[in-house]
């Protein structure tokens, strides 16, 4: 069965690999449209196949088969090992379905949607190489593994935003997702070293269940925070998530919507007991949370760019998922991790489909569109209701299990954390409403060119609408899972309040469907708009004093560092000049010189003997 | 089996010595270096092969013979897991730099063979030998070749570069002998065996640290540790590409192995005492060489300051006393080595085409105009920044994990702080990494600051190959190369060629120079339990006179 784990992560890899260095051979003699065909099938088989042995071990574990756990290897590092394995629980498998599904979906809208670039193999074979890290962090059964898999997603992070280098902006959001995320792995890494050293072992169930103090479980967890903060776009490690929609919009349905970014959610359900008995992290966890998600909230609801208002929902999201985890049920946040990865691409999906159409990411750009795109209009409606929460999408049902988890919880954050939830449902409703409305209905806006040149109208071709339908079954139909467990008192509060959030953007749309209904913020908008400056601060703060020091240890380094290295040098060349005067070659001036040697031994033997 | 590491010395050195005869005038002087080095590389895999892994720990393929019985001298060789992976790599970075100049062929190409095979003697001499005088002779003979490769074969600036190599690690040197001889004096053997054994055992506390700062600081200057760097941004760049690759993949290496050889075993009190001190040079040097490299203009100077970062981590490992940390270091090593050996590979051919290799000239949109040179530019610097996975993140992430809980005779409080620094540098060797793609990697060609010069080599390089030719260039090269064949001698870089011409992409010999190192670099790094096998018994036989 550990073939079947192994398998799963390999083959993407391999596609990648395939992707990467076989495309184009042989070279000069392959046509553009082999090489696009031949990383097509590279990128989409091995996927396929992957997502069949993630759904089967998956299955295997909801029939009670137990878990698949195997070790390939143990690394000997002269201190704790590294045990290279995998294992698969009931978390891991039905996290890994979620990830192969989304990727497939993801290749396949891609084949369509990047018909056009030049650079499709390279950008298929980084997504075939972000699956695989992904599920090598999902399956891994070591601390170590994870970190690896962690860390090569980043790198996949870095080079699919920075796919079109051409445009130095996109350039620089790719830098500034890596340096960010790699700020906060650098803490992920110590809190692995430090859980790891304390139990002796990297393997994560030694790990969960050595007996551990208090104080390194918190100092661990506090750690990992961090690299969590980071890698799920969480206060104050955020930043990153918007500007990296500078990508192609597969790569934010993928990556920065679906998959990636609820990493950090996963790793903390996976070592959620380490988490439990830490209680000091996990009020941290919740006030970080409360404030991100009202506070994205709000950005989402300023935003003109759609995929900036979708990233922000993502981040707002993930910090509705921290704060179930924060309030104790790792349960709500997988649930909502899973409907949320389903709808949220589904959301990506449709947005790349309407911009493919209008050639603008501009909400102010679009309008209209119901009829000239009726799937992507149906698709998008139910996306929007589960982000908002509204029944029957599946977002109701996980948005209620993580509302009510948090109702119940008992911390000290518990009355913040309750009531940012609350509102932030209510600015949810109010964002997912403007967003639909301003981009479907209304009268149709002019585009402005796009990146390709062309000026709106494309025809969507039928590989990007198969991946849309497709992923809008899940979205509407996964909430069912949960109904069960529906809380109805806290379900109707919160439809309630995301209705009334919905009802003030329609009214104010109705008032003047030409205007931005963000004009409800009042003159708070451009805060909104700027993500409340945070931006800026990091600049000043961070970026700038960082450079100018840099360039201070430069002028140091030839100036004090090497300058006492020459000034070393010169000096031994003029204290030799100073020897070197007594050296001038007048044969008079050393017969004195003798001389007077003779005379002063001659003296010093008379006084002294 | 123990003719093989003679055979390692005697095969470059007599290769060398041939070269000498009159025959030889005017030949195709690369062939034969290559010929030369390869057997060198075949003896190295035979090594390889021949080594016994279950018993790494021990000295295998020894030769001890008296040398100059009057100092009690001895001719003494061995290979263990500690030299094993740095002699190889020796082998296989000096092979690799003469089939880069098989497809780049220099001026002077006899004296220039005649230099790389001396300095591959020395080298590998230095990694083979057992007996303290042996070591330090075979530590010196390799900087007289490597002044000749900088001031004969450098750029502009290269005699004032030589001058100051030679000077400041002739100063080093100096001081290393002298800790060497109080080692002598005081335990009265030369043997590198016999006293690694003994632990300690014979020296006086305060005579182990008075030998243990003085071959530090002879070792730092190599490697380099900061503030003993400054020689090293200046070799490197003026340096031609072998030499920088040579300089950067494996002589720094001396340095560092001199500690897990020499400093730490011998002299195990005296490194308990200095240790601190070693650990916050280490991260100090992390910090600064990054912080260095994220202002530098100049892609070789860059790289060239990473290294000092990068061996700060080295030191770090040292500097912790413990199994995994020098362990780290010793993966660190090779790593290091590999990686940066590449990089410099890379700046070499990135300038050979641009005519600079300042990054305000070199514009943007590398990935356009050499789509493989950028892509493996890009590969190179990710392995650099130490992404897991790749061979650069073991040494690093060990590094670390081994200040998180140093020996037991040192600071824990002060290594944690030293930990949490080079976590930073982390972060900040990520940047500058990033920000150089960045800069010359990514965004449009359109506007190219500095002309490319088309040098005479490159012109026959694309005339030798059947790949189509740019129009502009193919007028030029004609003339060049049939101006170069009658007169033998290479040409003086022709003119520039009009302000965007197509450059050449990456050439086969190139290719044959760099996949090595890349496939290496993959090995490493996702199976770093090639390397940790080999190491770790060792590892733990140099530490058992610390006592951790």
């Amino acid at each position: 069965m550990i073939t079947l784990a192994v398998l799963a992560v390999l083959l993407p890899f391999a596609g990648a690999a395939a992707g990467l260095l076989g495309s184009r051979v042989p070279r000069g003699r392959t046509s553009a449209r082999t090489a696009r065909r031949r990383a097509a099938w590279f990128a989409v088989l091995p996927v396929a196949i992957s997502a069949v042995a993630a759904s089967w071990m998956a299955a295997r574990q909801a029939i009670g088969g137990g878990e698949i756990a195997g070790t390939l290897a143990e690394i000997e590092t002269g201190s704790v090992p590294v045990s290279v394995g995998l294992q698969v629980g009931g978390l891991s498998a039905l996290v890994g379905v979620l990830v192969t599904v989304v990727a497939l979906a993801v290749q396949v809208y891609s084949v369509g949607y990047m018909r056009d670039d030049p650079r499709y193999p390279s950008y298929s074979a980084f997504i075939s190489l972000f699956t695989s890290a992904m599920l090598l962090v999902v399956y891994a059964g070591d601390l170590i593994v994870l970190y690896v898999g962690w860390e090569i997603m980043g790198l996949c992070s870095y080079l699919l935003i920075g796919h079109w280098w051409e445009d130095r902006a996109n350039s620089r959001a790719a830098v500034k997702a890596f340096l960010v995320t790699r700020l906060g792995d650098v803490g992920f890494l110590f809190g692995i070293f430090t859980l790891g050293l304390s139990a002796g072992s990297f393997r994560i169930d030694d790990v969960l269940s050595a007996d551990l103090p208090r104080g390194t479980l918190v100092a661990a967890t506090m750690l990992l925070l961090a690299g969590v903060a980071g890698k799920s776009a969480q206060v104050p490690l955020h930043t990153w998530l918007p500007d990296a929609m500078a990508g192609p919009t597969p790569i934010s349905a993928l990556i920065h919507a679906a998959t990636m970014v609820a990493a950090g959610v996963f790793v903390v359900a996976r070592l959620y007991p380490a988490f439990l008995a830490a209680q000091p992290t996990l009020d941290v966890l919740a006030v970080l949370a409360a404030v991100g998600m009202l506070g994205a909230a709000l950005a989402a609801l300023a935003q003109d760019d759609l995929k900036r208002v979708l990233a922000y929902s993502t981040i707002s999201q993930l910090a509705l998922m921290a704060g179930a985890l924060a309030a104790g049920s790792e349960h709500a946040a997988i649930f909502h991790l899973v409907t949320h990865g389903a709808f949220k691409a589904l959301l990506f999906l449709c947005a790349g489909v309407v911009i493919h159409h209008v050639g603008s990411n501009l909400i102010s750009h679009m309008g209209g569109l119901r009829t000239a795109l009726p799937v992507t209009f149906w698709a998008m409606t139910i996306g929007f209701a589960a982000l908002a929460g509204l029944p029957p999408a599946s977002g109701f049902f996980s948005k209620d299990a993580v509302i009510a988890a948090i109702e119940r919880s008992h911390g000290p954050a518990q009355p913040f954390l309750y009531g940012c939830a609350l509102v932030t449902v209510g600015v949810t409703g109010a964002y997912a409403a403007r967003a639909w409305l301003r981009t479907f209905f209304g009268s149709r806006r002019t585009g402005a060119p796009d990146r390709r040149g062309g000026h709106g109208g494309h025809p969507v071709p039928r590989s990007m609408l198969w991946p849309v339908a497709l992923l809008a079954v899940p979205a509407l139909a996964l909430g069912f899972a949960g109904v069960r467990e529906l809380d109805w008192e806290s379900a109707a509060t919160s439809v309630v309040i995301a209705l009334l959030g919905a009802g003030v953007v329609y009214a104010l749309w109705r008032a003047a469907p030409e205007q931005d209904p963000a004009r409800v913020l009042g003159p708070f908008r451009a805060p909104c708009e700027r993500a409340f400056y945070l931006d800026t601060v990091y600049d000043r703060l961070v970026t700038r004093p960082v450079l100018r020091l840099a360039r201070g240890v430069v002028r140091a380094d030839e100036r004090v560092v090497d300058g006492a290295v020459r000034g070393s040098g010169r000096a031994a060349v003029g204290l030799s000049g100073v020897l070197r005067l007594a050296q001038n070659g007048n044969a008079q001036l050393y017969v004195t010189g003798l001389l007077a040697g003779v005379l002063l031994i001659a003296v010093a033997v008379v006084v002294l003997g | 089996m123990s003719w093989i590491p003679i055979a390692m010395l005697a095969v470059p050195l007599l290769g060398a010595a041939a070269l000498l005869l009159p025959r030889f005038a005017g030949g195709p002087s690369h062939r034969y270096g290559l010929a030369v080095s390869g057997v060198t590389l075949a003896l190295a895999v035979v090594l390889v092969a021949a080594f016994d892994y279950g018993d790494a720990a021990r000295t295998q393929f020894a030769t001890d013979l008296p040398w100059i019985p009057g100092l009690a001298l001895r001719f003494h060789l061995g290979v263990d897991g500690v030299s094993l992976p740095l002699v190889v790599l020796t082998a296989l970075l000096t092979f690799l730099c003469f089939v880069h100049l098989a497809g780049r062929p220099p001026h002077r190409p006899r004296a220039l063979v005649f230099t790389l095979l001396v300095l591959e003697t020395g080298i590998i001499g230095t990694f083979l030998a057992l007996d303290l005088l042996l070591f330090f002779v075979f530590f010196e003979v390799v900087l007289v070749p490597m002044y000749f490769v900088i001031a004969i074969w450098g750029g502009p600036g290269r005699r004032a570069a030589a001058v100051k190599f030679i000077l400041y690690t002739l100063l080093g040197s100096a001081v290393l002998l002298l800790g060497l001889l109080v080692v002598w004096a005081q335990a009265g053997t030369l043997d590198m065996v016999a006293l690694a054994r003994g632990g300690g055992a014979g020296i006086a506390r305060s005579a182990q640290i008075a030998a243990f700062l003085a071959i530090g600081v002879g070792l730092a200057v190599k490697a380099p540790m900061w503030p003993l760097h400054t020689w090293l941004p200046d070799a490197h760049t003026e340096a031609p590409t072998v030499g920088s690759v040579l300089l950067a993949g494996v002589l720094l290496k001396m340095g560092t192995y001199g500690f897990a050889r020499i400093a730490i075993p011998i002299l195990p009190e005296g490194a308990a005492a200095v240790a601190p001190w070693l650990g916050a040079l280490a991260v100090v040097g992390i910090v600064y060489g990054s912080l260095a490299c994220l202002a530098q203009r100049d892609l070789k100077r860059m790289i060239a300051y990473s290294s000092v970062g990068h061996m700060g981590f080295v030191l770090l490992g040292f500097a912790t006393l413990t199994p995994v940390g020098v362990n780290a270091a010793l993966f660190g090593n090779v790593a290091h080595g590999l990686i940066t050996g590449l990089l410099f590979f890379l700046a070499g051919a990135v300038k050979d085409r641009y005519g600079t290799a300042d990054m305000e000239r070199l514009g943007g949109g590398m990935l356009r105009r050499l789509p493989y040179i950028g892509s493996l530019l890009t590969f190179a610097c990710v392995a650099s920044l130490g992404l897991p996975g790749l061979a650069g993140f073991w040494g690093e992430m060990l590094a670390l994990f081994g200040a998180f809980r140093p020996a037991a005779a040192l600071s824990r409080p002060l290594f944690l702080v030293f930990m949490a620094i080079g976590g930073l540098g982390t972060v900040l060797t990520a940047a500058y990494f990033l920000r150089m793609l960045s800069r010359v990697t990514h965004g449009s060609p359109a506007v190219p600051e500095g002309p490319p010069v088309t040098s005479a080599e490159e012109i026959r390089e694309i005339l030798g190959d059947e790949g189509p030719v740019e129009p502009v260039a193919a007028g030029t090269a004609v003339t060049a190369a049939v101006a170069e064949e009658s007169a033998a001698v290479l040409a003086p870089p022709a003119e520039p060629v009009g302000g965007r011409a197509a450059l050449r992409d990456v050439t086969a010999y190139e290719l044959a120079a760099w996949v090595p190192l890349v496939v290496l670099t993959l090995l490493f790094g996702l199976w770093p339990k090639s390397l940790l096998a080999i190491t770790t018994p060792a590892v733990q036989a140099i530490l058992s006179g610390v006592g951790s």
